[in-house]
C-alpha cells in the first residue's frame, strides 16, 4: 500500500470515529412478550386493571451518556383492554380512544437525565387522542445478563386528551387520574 | 295480657319492639330494590347508568348483609319472640318456622354470592366509593361468570319467590283469617286489637 493510500485510510478510519462519538447509540431491541404497559383508571372507587396488547419502542441510549439518547414509545390504541368484553369493545370508539382517527399514542424523548444508580428521568412529549403534553417520566432499569427492564409509572389526566367524553366525562364515576406503568425489556443496550 | 292492659295499651306496643319492625321495613325495602335493580341492570347497554347501577346494586347488598348479621344477632337475643295468633294450625307454624330459617339464610348467601362473583371477576367492592372490602375469592373469571353469577341469581330468585310467599301469607292473615297479625308488622295498619 502505498503513502497516498495509507494517508487516505487513516483520515478516513479518524472521519468515521470522530462520526460515531457524535452519533446516537445502537439502537436497543424490545422484547414485546416480556414488556407491557398497563394503566389503571378507578371507576367509583374501584381500581379497574387495563393493558395495552401492541406497542413498540425505539430505544438509542447509552445509560452511561443518557443525554445523547432517544426514547419513543408508540402505542396501538386500539388494543386497549380491560378484560370485559363490553368495555373493550367500546375503548377504541370516538367517546374514549378514538382509534380509528388517532391509531397511536406517541411519547417521544426530548431529554434524558441520568440520576445515578440506574435511574432516569426522561422528559418528552406524549401525544393522544390529537391532543400534546409535556411529560416528565422517571424511568429505572435493572440489566440481567443480555436483558435490560426498564420500568416506571406516571398519572395521566384523562380529560386532557379528552378519553370518555360527553356523559364519560363525569369524573365522579370515573377518575381523572390514571395511572400508567410500564415495564419494557430491551436487548442491546448498553451497560450501566 | 289482661283485659285493663288491653284498654290501656294501644295495639302498635304488641309484644315487640317497633325498632325491630323499623329494620324489618327498612331491609324489605332495601332488599326489594336490590333485587329489581339487579334485573334491570343487566339487561342495559355500556353506558354510565350502567355501572351507577351496578354500583348501588353491590352497596345496597352489602348493606343487606351487615344489617342482616345485626338483625340474626338481635333476633336471637330477644328474650321476648314474638306471639303468633292463637289457634294457628301446626302446619302453619311449622311453615313459618321454615320460611323465617330459609330467609335468614338467603338475606346472607344472596349477598355473599354477589360479594364472591365480583371479586371473582375482579371488580372489588368499594362501599360507597370509599371502603374498599376485601376480595373473598382470587380471580377466576371464568369461574366468576360460568358457577358465581348463576348462582347469585338463583339464589335471589329463591328469595324472592320466598318475599313473595311470606307477603301473600301475611295478606291472607290479615284479610282472611282476619287475626291482626299484620297490624304487629305495619302499625299504621286500620285495626282492632288483636284476639
Amino acid at each position: 500500500m502505498s503513502a497516498r493510500w495509507r494517508g487516505l485510510v487513516a483520515s478516513t478510519s479518524l472521519a468515521l470515529l470522530v462520526g460515531a462519538a457524535h452519533a446516537q447509540p445502537a439502537p436497543a431491541k424490545l422484547v414485546p412478550a416480556q414488556s407491557q404497559i398497563t394503566f389503571q383508571i378507578k371507576q367509583s372507587g374501584v381500581p379497574v386493571d387495563g393493558r395495552f396488547v401492541r406497542f413498540d419502542a425505539q430505544v438509542a441510549l447509552d445509560p452511561k451518556a443518557p443525554q445523547t439518547g432517544s426514547v419513543m414509545v408508540s402505542i396501538d390504541t386500539s388494543s386497549a383492554t380491560v378484560g370485559f368484553p363490553e368495555s373493550d369493545a367500546e375503548l377504541p370508539r370516538p367517546a374514549w380512544f378514538g382509534a380509528q382517527k388517532f391509531p397511536r399514542a406517541v411519547f417521544q424523548s426530548s431529554t434524558i437525565k441520568g440520576l445515578g444508580g440506574g435511574r432516569f428521568e426522561a422528559a418528552g412529549k406524549l401525544t393522544l387522542k390529537g391532543t400534546s403534553q409535556e411529560l416528565v417520566v422517571p424511568v429505572t432499569i435493572v440489566q440481567a445478563g443480555a436483558l435490560s427492564t426498564a420500568t416506571g409509572e406516571f398519572v395521566v389526566k384523562r380529560l386532557d386528551f379528552k378519553i370518555g367524553e360527553n356523559e364519560w366525562a363525569d369524573v365522579s364515576l370515573i377518575a381523572d387520574d390514571v395511572r400508567v406503568k410500564f415495564k419494557l425489556v430491551l436487548s442491546g443496550l448498553g451497560p450501566l | 295480657m289482661d283485659d285493663l292492659e288491653a284498654r290501656q295499651l294501644p295495639v302498635r306496643c304488641s309484644a315487640f319492639d317497633t325498632r325491630f319492625v323499623a329494620l324489618h321495613w327498612l331491609l324489605a325495602a332495601l332488599i326489594v330494590g336490590a333485587f329489581f335493580t339487579g334485573l334491570y341492570m343487566v339487561g342495559l347497554v355500556f353506558s354510565p347508568l350502567r355501572f351507577r347501577l351496578f354500583n348501588w346494586h353491590k352497596w345496597v347488598g352489602m348493606g343487606v348483609l351487615a344489617l342482616s348479621l345485626a338483625r340474626l344477632g338481635w333476633r336471637l337475643g330477644l328474650t321476648r319472640k314474638r306471639p303468633l295468633p292463637a289457634g294457628m294450625p301446626a302446619w302453619q307454624l311449622a311453615a313459618s318456622r321454615g320460611t323465617h330459617l330459609a330467609f335468614y339464610a338467603l338475606f346472607l348467601i344472596v349477598p355473599l354470592l354477589g360479594w364472591l362473583y365480583t371479586s371473582a371477576v375482579g371488580v372489588p367492592v368499594v362501599w360507597f366509593g370509599w371502603l374498599a372490602l376485601p376480595d373473598l375469592t382470587p380471580l377466576n373469571k371464568p369461574f366468576g361468570d360460568q358457577v358465581l353469577k348463576p348462582l347469585h341469581s338463583a339464589s335471589a330468585y329463591l328469595l324472592a319467590g320466598l318475599v313473595a310467599l311470606h307477603a301473600a301469607a301475611a295478606l291472607k292473615h290479615q284479610l282472611v283469617d282476619r287475626d291482626g297479625l299484620l297490624s304487629d308488622m305495619w302499625p299504621w295498619w286500620p285495626s282492632r286489637s288483636r284476639p
